[in-house]
């Protein structure tokens, strides 16, 4: 049942908020309240594990390897609680946004909340497909928002990409299926124990984890991001720019690192792929100049430090994956939350046509700082311990050349930082004559609430850095596929 | 039975690929209809079609008769199937909507979101 709870509150959350007639502030303080309670269970869950563990619900009234099955270890727990956490977050960020559109996306969000966590817990391939499409179904209505034309064409690029790359996910699941009887994920990993099985499943296999690739945003597939995400309103923007692509990244990790055996040359060209995607978002981020779109190219750039980790395929890149994801979920929502309140603040995203920021608001300015110098990876920082697990792994298995590269595309993360700073903050403001706008408190403390979250990582990595050891000291174990 | 499942697939798939690549938006539509019937006949061909035996254990056996059909991929495309519809109709009131801005449902018109630069070398400015 505890492991049921964090995908059944968001889901009750989402029926009752749309379902019953009610009043839009009472329903986004209900989603409030949801994602608390989420937060709760999700913690509970974690906490109840025991260390390396794993709970698992057969759900159908059938045995195992026919009845479907969902599992928590402590990688999908603490992935759960950081989703509930920005769940939270956002939710209290959209309290302080008075206006149609974010009252009547609660509910979406908390269906968005729930399938995240159902893929986290998903155990067999055909129901982590179910998961991915609600996934789409709530982002959808999300992008589309109050229909305004730019949105519906932004939802219209999303939904046709996304759309292949799920069907795509379907066919690669239907023919595991016919190539091995099983969906189920421990009973592929004990079926591709016979090497003639897993000689067969490999060209679907492919299939696979390329859907997933366009899922998480790598390199030739990743058109849809900077077409739909930077019409979003900022708690949207927040919540699905925070989590899709990690949630993708985690089923990578999951299905090459535990269920299926990946040959190796397959991992040599995902690295390669990896460091191909950091620079192509991270060099589309020093061209722009609009806020969002910048953040936006820069999701792609870290999509690759986790698709690096997953190519280096040893327990120790899993940690350092797993931390990163966490570490990249926190800090990049929270400075889309901060680019929101500087629209809120300076009235454009575009930095041409905002600056004066750190005169007019110097607690947002501090707070940017902070988040800045995390996602850069200035020590000691979240992002500093996760590239840090990342790089001595590359270093240790003299991958020279994507180690240098990855600190190469932490620089370029430098200059996109820093050019956000001096022009949205430092310069004055274009406008003489424009006067600061108001800030909510309830959108001040939900980016306090992720700026506590990233310092308390940061400053006291240690029990983080196990954690992740723990969640992942089974990966990468199910022997090499040469 | 097989051949004409795998004639059937393959016309569809191609039929649809021809759709996805058309730059009018409602053909870009159908398509992806097309290909999500295709993936559905796809887990269809995955579990041992060709059986009509339903599999019900008969009274009094204690297992299946072994030339029952697989319900699992019948389970498996009738989850797709709903995805599918809903995905359908929510893509067709999208593009109608998109058509109320754009009566030529032109794809390579869609550039509000990301306008064409004019300047060499900086990006045009998006009005929030």
């Amino acid at each position: 049942m505890l492991l049921l709870l964090p995908l059944l509150i968001p889901l009750a959350a989402a029926l009752l908020t749309a379902l019953l007639p009610m009043h839009g502030r009472v329903r986004q303080a209900v989603g409030v309240v949801a994602a608390l309670i989420q937060v709760l269970a999700a913690g509970a869950l974690l906490s109840a594990l025991p260390a390396g563990g794993r709970f698992s619900l057969v759900l159908g009234n059938w045995p195992l390897p026919y009845g479907i099955e969902l599992a928590a270890d402590t990688l999908s727990a603490a992935l759960i609680l950081v989703s509930a956490l920005l769940g939270l977050a956002v939710m209290l960020y959209s309290l302080g946004r008075d206006d149609q559109e974010s009252a009547a996306a609660t509910p979406l969000m908390l269906g968005l909340l729930a399938s995240v966590a159902a893929v986290f817990l998903a155990a067999d391939l055909f129901n982590l497909y179910v998961w991915f499409e609600l996934m789409l179904i709530a982002t959808l209505g999300l992008l589309v928002g109050s229909g305004d034309p730019r949105r519906s064409e932004a939802a219209f690029k999303y939904l046709v990409l996304n759309l292949l790359g799920t069907l795509l996910v379907l066919v690669a699941v239907a023919l595991i299926y016919a190539a091995s009887g099983q969906l189920n994920f421990v009973a592929l990993q004990v079926a591709g124990q016979w090497p003639e099985v897993a000689a067969g499943l490999r060209p679907y296999l492919g299939l696979l984890l390329l859907a997933l690739l366009l899922k998480a945003g790598a390199l030739p597939l990743f058109a849809w991001l900077p077409a739909s995400y930077p019409v979003l309103p900022p708690p949207v923007l927040a919540l699905v720019g925070g989590l899709l692509t990690k949630v993708a990244a985690y089923v990578l990790l999951r299905l090459a690192g535990q269920v299926f055996a990946v040959p190796d040359l397959w991992l040599e060209a995902l690295g390669w792929l990896a460091l191909l995607t950091m620079l192509a978002g991270v060099l589309g981020a020093a061209y722009h100049w609009d806020v969002r779109r910048i953040l936006a190219l820069h999701i792609i750039s870290q999509v690759g430090y986790l698709l690096l980790g997953i190519a280096l395929s040893s327990p120790a890149a899993a940690a350092g994956t797993a931390f990163f994801a966490v570490h990249n979920i926190l800090v990049k929502a929270n400075l889309f939350l901060i680019a929101g309140l500087m629209f809120a603040s300076a009235g454009h995203y575009d930095l041409r046509r905002i600056g004066g920021l750190y005169a007019a608001r110097p607690l947002l300015a501090v707070l940017f700082l902070l988040s800045a110098f995390s996602l850069v990876g200035v020590p000691p920082s979240t992002g500093f311990w996760g590239k840090f697990m990342l790089l001595r792994e590359a270093f240790e298995q003299e991958r020279y050349v994507w180690g240098g590269g990855a600190l190469a595309v932490g620089l370029l993360t430098l200059y996109s930082m820093s050019k956000i700073w001096l022009e949205g903050f430092w310069k004055a403001h274009p406008d003489a004559t424009a006067s600061a706008g108001i800030i909510p408190v309830a959108a001040y403390a939900a980016v306090l609430l992720l700026t506590g979250l990233i310092l308390v990582m940061g400053l006291y990595p240690e029990p983080f850095i196990d954690l992740a050891q723990v969640a992942t000291s089974d990966f990468w174990n199910q022997g090499s596929g040469t | 039975m097989m051949l004409m499942l795998i004639l059937s697939l393959s016309v569809l798939v191609a039929a649809s690929v021809l759709l996805i690549l058309s730059r009018d938006t409602l053909r870009l539509v159908v398509g992806l209809a097309m290909l999500g019937g295709a993936a559905n006949l796809m887990v269809f061909l995955a579990g041992r079609p060709g059986s009509i035996l339903p599999p019900i254990i008969a009274a009094g056996a204690e297992t299946l008769p072994s030339a029952a059909a697989n319900p699992l991929p019948q389970a498996l495309v009738l989850t797709a199937i709903v995805i599918g519809f809903a995905l359908l109709c929510f893509s067709l009131v999208l593009i109608a909507n998109l058509a109320r801005h754009d009566a030529r449902q032109d794809g390579d018109d869609l550039r509000a979101v990301e306008p064409e630069a004019t300047d060499p070398l900086k990006p045009p400015v998006m009005e929030p």
